[in-house]
């Protein structure tokens, strides 16, 4: 009995020994079906950048096994799950996916393509980064659809100025015709004044405008001498 | 005893010195004469005629190209010697004779008659296309007044996959200017039909064209108090916000360094010569229409000076200006070019980021190229200096909407200096273009072609709505390439021989002597020896010569124009194409027609009079 007591415990040490071997012979550069990432922390955050460190290297395995959990819907995948190796001085480093079910077999790098384009806005901000900061090396960020109002802006733009200027130019054509048409009033009636003074002067042929006839004055009553 | 060619029937033809005077009295406030209200509107119509576009994107560009600081020293001795002299001869001549250019040369000699025609010929082809380029700059004001400009960044494919691969290779604003607002065509030949946004632009640029010429200079005027004001405003403004950018100071020093050895080369004299002459705008008729609304007794030889020095003082400010802008996005590009040169070496070699700085690039270049020269062949940097960005000297339309575009696509809060930016211009493009409609205006109403009751604002509509028609044509896929064609040859040749004609005219058809007594008896002195001499042999002299230099480079050149071809090998580079053969009848007449105007009318009069 205590020896195969004894057998289990030599069996789990090396298994327990053994697996991160095993791991780790999963990953390796140019891995089939692994992912190289490339992090630029400086260049996005200049003065405010972090250290890389081991803490961060957590957040990330944390932050593809939530990618994982959350593409597959399961609650399976854990920070064990995604393996990291070669880290350089650059930020940059191999990951590759193991099942949860069956740690020899790796998740095939299509699915985590998918995974990672359908998170991919959530692990840039768990990192403050973007797009070109935080590289994953074959995986091209989707394009952000583009804002297509339904009138373009310029015709509404075209159309205040060419509504402006018309009516302008109808204001200027109007007030021009009016000052035409009432300077020609302005004659006419100038023209109809001296008419019909003309007109006054006149009854039966004979001009009543004529001047005073002594003869006919009324004086004769005073020289009755 | 001066030289004077026999002008029999001069006396009959002008107005004597008393008639004038008393014109002066008479026609206080009446008259069909249009008069200025005050005289700040006729300076100001003035200075906004000859400042236009090239003092904005010529003058920089010659200037740096030929030498920088140096370029300055031909260009004012020849703004002194050609510039001032023709302008004060434009003027006093159309205050003196009181009527349009087509009534000056005519009544100086029925034979002259030809110059007016001639000017007015060439105000016209410059008037039909120098209102396309007002449409495109409407264009792009219109497209300006969004919060992510259109030509920062490429548009999607079809399919939402990637960018389109036209603007990928080449830039952002390239792909704006070229493909979706000229929709430019590779060749002269395919005409690619209308453009229908360009058509509502250019119709927009007349319609405004026309309400500020609705009433002649009652309504000029009026509007020249802004178009005039504003670009100097906007120069300023920009001048400021340049100054606080990174890079905008290594911009002007270049621009003004100095490179005596141009000096030497006469193609600087030839240029500085040109853009004085071009940048007056004289000979196209309308300074002299305009000088002609004033009352005899104005000072036309203090206006010249003040103008021409405004003239001057405006391009060397623009071009500060400009070059400030340039400045920045020259060294915004390098450091692009350096910083894409660091990311390629941090990657390659996996160093940590802050290793390679812009200050330890070279060092650390030349450290690893003794260690992995291959690697470092392979990676195929690129060579970034900043001379080589700065001298990346552009001009013309180039400036405006390609590079000028894309340095405020990098300012902070773009769209507001987009719309400053395309506001000055139209401003200066618009009060040009005030000058150039007089100068076909005016002439067309000596002519008779409108009949004298129609009023004032039914023969400026119908000119402006033909013109709008003919410039249909610079609104086509292939516009761009016609607009160059008109601004090379229509534009260029008549005018110097227009001027010539102008100043022999005066000078020996219509009499140094009476010119001189005319102008002691408007402003009260007689001219100086300064004005002697160079009305009657240092201007004409200059004008010959550069008139034979510009026939023979014109004439001995290969006739090649830039496409922009997506197919051709060097693609974004524009690839040069030779013309077709028929476009060589297109340049006789944009270039003949108005030269032979000049002797053809005299040869029509001698015939008419022997008859």
């Amino acid at each position: 009995m205590r020896c195969l007591r004894m057998l289990v415990r030599i069996l789990v040490l090396l298994y327990l020994a053994g697996a991160p071997a095993l791991a780790q012979t999963l990953c390796q550069p140019n891995a089939s079906n692994g992912y190289r990432v490339r992090i630029s922390i400086k260049t996005a955050l200049g003065n405010q950048a972090y250290e890389w460190n081991e803490n961060e290297m957590f957040l990330f395995r944390a932050t593809m096994a939530f990618a994982m959990r959350r593409y597959y819907k399961t609650e399976t995948y854990n920070v064990d799950n995604i393996i990291v190796c070669n880290q350089t001085r650059r930020v940059s480093f191999w990951f590759v996916v193991i099942s949860p079910e069956n740690p020899t077999m790796l998740i095939p790098k299509a699915d985590v393509e998918k995974a990672v384009s359908m998170s991919r806005h959530r692990i840039n901000n768990a990192f403050l980064l973007t797009d070109r900061t935080l590289e994953f090396l074959g995986i091209y960020p989707t394009l952000a659809e583009p804002v297509n109002p339904d009138t373009p802006p310029w015709l509404i733009v075209f159309g205040v100025v060419i509504g402006a200027v018309f009516a302008g130019i109808i204001a200027l054509l109007v007030s021009s015709l009016l000052q035409k048409r009432r300077k020609e009033k302005g004659m006419m009636e100038d023209g109809q004044d001296e008419e019909d003074r003309q007109m006054k002067g006149v009854e039966n042929g004979i001009n009543l405008d004529g001047i005073y006839n002594r003869g006919f004055t009324d004086d004769d009553r005073f020289t009755k001498l | 005893m001066r030289l004077q060619l026999p002008n029999p029937g001069l006396e009959d033809r002008i107005l004597s010195h008393e008639e004038l005077d008393k014109l002066e009295t008479e026609e206080a406030g009446s008259g069909d004469r249009p008069k200025w209200d005050n005289k700040t509107q006729y300076m100001l119509t003035c200075v906004g005629f000859c400042v236009g576009l090239g003092n904005v994107w010529r003058f920089p560009y010659l200037c740096q190209s030929h030498g920088g600081g140096a370029f300055m020293i031909p260009f004012l001795i020849l703004l002194v010697l050609e510039g001032v002299p023709l302008l004060h001869l434009e003027f006093a001549i159309g205050q003196r004779l009181r009527k349009g250019s087509l009534g000056v040369w005519s009544t100086i000699h029925p034979y002259l008659a030809g110059v007016g025609i001639a000017s007015m010929f060439v105000s016209l082809m410059i008037s039909l296309y120098y209102n396309t380029i007002m449409a495109w700059v409407m264009w792009y004001l219109f497209n300006s007044f969004q919060e992510t400009l259109p030509w920062s960044q490429c548009p999607l494919n079809y399919n939402l996959t990637g960018l389109v691969s036209e603007c990928e290779q080449s830039s952002p604003v390239d792909y704006f200017w070229y493909r979706e607002t000229l929709n430019s065509t590779p060749d002269i030949g395919e005409n690619g039909g209308l453009q229908w946004w360009m058509v509502l632009c250019l119709v927009s640029a007349w319609a405004v064209l026309y309400i500020c010429i609705i009433r002649g200079i009652e309504t000029t005027g009026k509007a020249v108090y802004v178009t005039s004001t504003l670009p100097y405003v906007v120069l300023s403004i920009f001048l400021i916000r340049g100054l606080t950018l990174k890079g905008s100071l290594s911009g002007v020093v270049f621009l003004f360094t100095p490179n005596l050895t141009e000096l030497t080369n006469p193609t600087t004299w030839l240029d500085a010569g040109a853009q004085v002459f071009y940048s007056f705008s004289i000979a196209f008729g309308g300074l002299i229409s305009f000088s002609s609304y004033n009352s005899v007794h104005n000072n036309c030889e203090q206006d010249a000076v003040i103008i021409s020095a405004v003239n001057g003082f405006t391009s060397v400010y623009a071009a500060t200006v400009i070059y400030t802008i340039i400045g920045f996005r020259a060294t915004e590009r390098f450091d692009n070019c350096l910083g894409g040169n660091i990311l390629v070496l941090l990657n390659t070699f996996d160093l940590p980021e802050g290793n390679v700085t812009e200050s330890n690039y070279d060092q650390v270049l030349q450290s690893l190229n003794g260690t992995h020269p291959e690697v470092i062949q392979g990676l195929n940097l690129k060579t970034c200096d900043l001379n080589t960005f700065l001298s990346e000297g552009v001009e013309g339309t180039g400036l405006a909407f390609i590079v000028f575009t894309e340095a405020i696509t990098k300012m902070p809060a773009s769209p507001v200096w987009s719309v400053l930016f395309f506001i000055m211009l139209f401003c200066l493009g618009l009060s040009s273009m005030f000058g150039n409609i007089e100068g076909v205006l005016v002439p067309l109403q000596d002519l008779g072609v409108f009949p004298k009751s129609w009023p004032k604002e039914s023969t400026t509509g119908i000119t402006c709505v033909l013109c709008c028609i003919v410039g249909l044509i610079f609104v086509q896929g292939s516009g761009n390439y016609w607009l160059s064609l008109f601004d090379s040859y229509g534009g260029s040749i008549p005018l110097l021989i227009i001027a010539f004609c102008e100043m022999v005219g005066v000078v020996y058809l219509y009499g140094i002597d009476r010119f001189n007594d005319d102008i002691e008896f408007m402003i009260g002195h007689k001219p100086n020896l300064f004005w002697q001499i160079t009305w009657r042999f240092v201007s004409p002299a200059i004008m010959l010569v550069i008139f034979v230099f510009y026939f023979i480079t014109k004439v001995t050149e290969t006739l090649l124009y830039k496409t922009w071809n997506p197919e051709s090998e060097n693609f974004p580079t524009l690839e040069e194409k030779p013309y077709p053969a028929w476009i060589y009848v297109i340049i006789f007449i944009l270039a003949g027609i108005p030269s032979l105007a000049v002797p053809g009318t005299a040869l029509f009069r001698l015939c008419c009079d022997l008859i």
